[in-house]
């Protein structure tokens, strides 16, 4: 709607039905949401962090290396319950604790891989992967690259 | 030849065009709802035993047909027109099922209002003379609309409280010039498309709430009724928040809708348990209600006189990624108990 056009009155007329829309409109439970999300996001990170100490105590792995192994081991577990169809169960109750850490990833990347295999392997799942972490991958590459950049010319520390 | 019609937009029906039979179909979740005992068939899996959702989805519209046929033991060959759609693009389900039908095919896209638009239309051509049988239906899948219009199923993601959830259904419609009914279509409402807006495509209630009360206010303004005429005045898919805004603004254009007259089909299909937050939508919402709840009382005499009114939210992935606001629509059709 082109609104910049409308005259005054019809601005009234939008102005009061938003109002309405806004005081009719249940809200989130913002605190119910935070408190789901600290202790289930929490609780990944406890699970990521046992990962990466098993990988050195027992795996002789060093502190990189262990963390790349918790990394890997979370997708892998993400990818698994994505793909039973139980992840978006626990996610529609945790919200952002399973968004924010990498099974929020891999989860945005197994989802369209399953979603659009109907379509072929190529214009489907090829196409589609990155339907929902594309911004992320794209932005994220992005601002590292340019973090980079202005790294090489001022070195701070 | 004088026009058939009360006031600027409504179209009276001198010739009541008959209901003959209806049939819906429905998914699982819809299955373990209130209307249960109404469907004429619930889905084991929401994939009908189908390759893909789509395909599903236009089986689960097929159905809907054949079933509504064979109750009234009509041979497709007889059908002289099939008006339908539903939420896919280029509403293949509809067209898909045309092919398989071989019945001749309009298709219609009036989002979620598209069964009150293929009555209308039924309607006419019966009123006129133009085709009788003529079969009217629509469908909607949940999993088709999800990735259509939001995420792929296993995404994680929340709901806002205002979400509605796509009902998995199609229901089916026979408009017969003579025979039995189980009731008479005696006047249509057409709506106009109204936009107060709304940018929100999680909260579609609020995006055809302003439609829903033009096409109610424009409707009791030609008739010269009252909402109290109505046993029932029926919402195809507001929703709680849009159900809310409806009261509210009926009331305030001196149109309140009497407690206990009103029914949305989308707050009626699920439990409120079921995780659905504001209820129900899609095409097949309002369409499956009719068939398993609306036409059911009429043809018992419970209610006498019902305004059935789907509404739609006209809104596309694209035009709302590019901040384009969502226009709702909404069509009424009065429907009257079968007995003449």
């Amino acid at each position: 709607m082109a609104e910049k056009n409308l005259k005054y009155e019809a601005k009234q007329v939008l102005e009061r039905y938003a109002n309405l829309v806004a005081r009719l409109t249940p809200k989130s439970k913002l605190g119910q949401g935070c408190l789901r999300a600290f202790w289930v996001g929490g609780c990944i990170c406890v699970l990521g962090q046992a990962l990466a100490d098993m990988g050195t105590a027992w795996l002789q792995l060093t502190a990189s290396a262990a963390s790349g192994f918790a990394s890997v081991t979370l997708v892998f577990l993400t990818a698994l319950l994505t793909g039973i169809g139980i992840f978006d169960r626990i996610a529609r109750y945790a919200g952002a604790g399973t968004v924010v850490p990498i099974t929020g990833f891999a989860n945005a990347m197994t989802s369209p891989a399953m979603e659009f295999k109907p379509e072929g392997w190529v214009l489907g799942t090829g196409a589609r992967l990155f339907t929902i972490a594309g911004p992320v991958l794209v932005y994220g590459i992005s601002a590292s690259v340019i973090v980079g950049i202005l790294y090489y010319f001022i070195r701070w520390q | 030849m004088p026009l058939h019609r009360a006031g600027d937009h409504t179209i009276v029906f001198p010739n009541r065009p008959r209901i003959a039979e209806s049939a819906a179909v429905v998914g699982p979740k819809e299955g373990r709802g209130p209307h249960a005992d109404g469907f004429d068939l619930v889905l084991e899996d929401a994939l009908f035993g189908q390759e893909s959702y789509e395909q599903a989805e236009h089986a689960m519209f097929q159905e809907a047909c054949e079933r509504c046929l064979k109750k009234a033991d009509m041979p497709k060959e007889r059908v002289q027109a099939l008006l339908g759609g539903d939420l896919l693009n280029q509403i293949m389900a509809a067209s898909l099922a045309a092919r398989e039908l071989s019945i001749p095919f309009l298709g219609l896209y009036g989002a979620c209002s598209t069964m009150a638009e293929s009555l209308i239309l039924g309607s006419v051509l019966v009123d006129g003379g133009y085709a009788s049988p003529v079969l009217c239906a629509a469908g909607s899948h949940y999993c088709t609309a999800e990735r259509q219009y939001r995420f792929p199923l296993e995404y994680g993601n929340q709901r806002t409280p205002a979400a509605q959830w796509t009902v998995t259904g199609a229901g089916a419609c026979l408009l017969t010039k003579e025979g039995s009914a189980l009731a008479h279509v005696t006047h249509a409402t057409i709506g106009q498309v109204i936009d107060l807006g709304i940018r929100d495509a999680n909260n579609m209630g609020a995006a055809m709430a302003p439609a829903a009360v033009d096409t109610l206010c424009r409707h009791f303004l030609d008739t010269g009724r009252k909402p109290g005429d109505y046993d029932r005045v029926i919402t195809g898919d507001l929703g709680q928040v849009g159900a809310d805004i409806l009261h509210e603004l009926m009331a305030e254009r001196g149109y309140p809708l009497p407690e206990g007259r009103y029914m949305d089909c989308g707050l009626s299909i699920f439990h409120k348990e079921d995780d659905v937050h504001a209820g129900g939508s899609g095409c097949g919402c309002s369409a499956s209600i009719l068939s398993a709840a609306i036409l059911p009382r009429l043809k018992r005499g419970e209610w006498r006189r019902v305004l059935f009114m789907a509404t739609g939210a006209l809104l596309s992935p694209t035009t709302s990624q590019q901040g384009e606001t969502i226009p709702g629509i909404a069509h009424a059709v009065v429907l009257e108990g079968g007995e003449e």
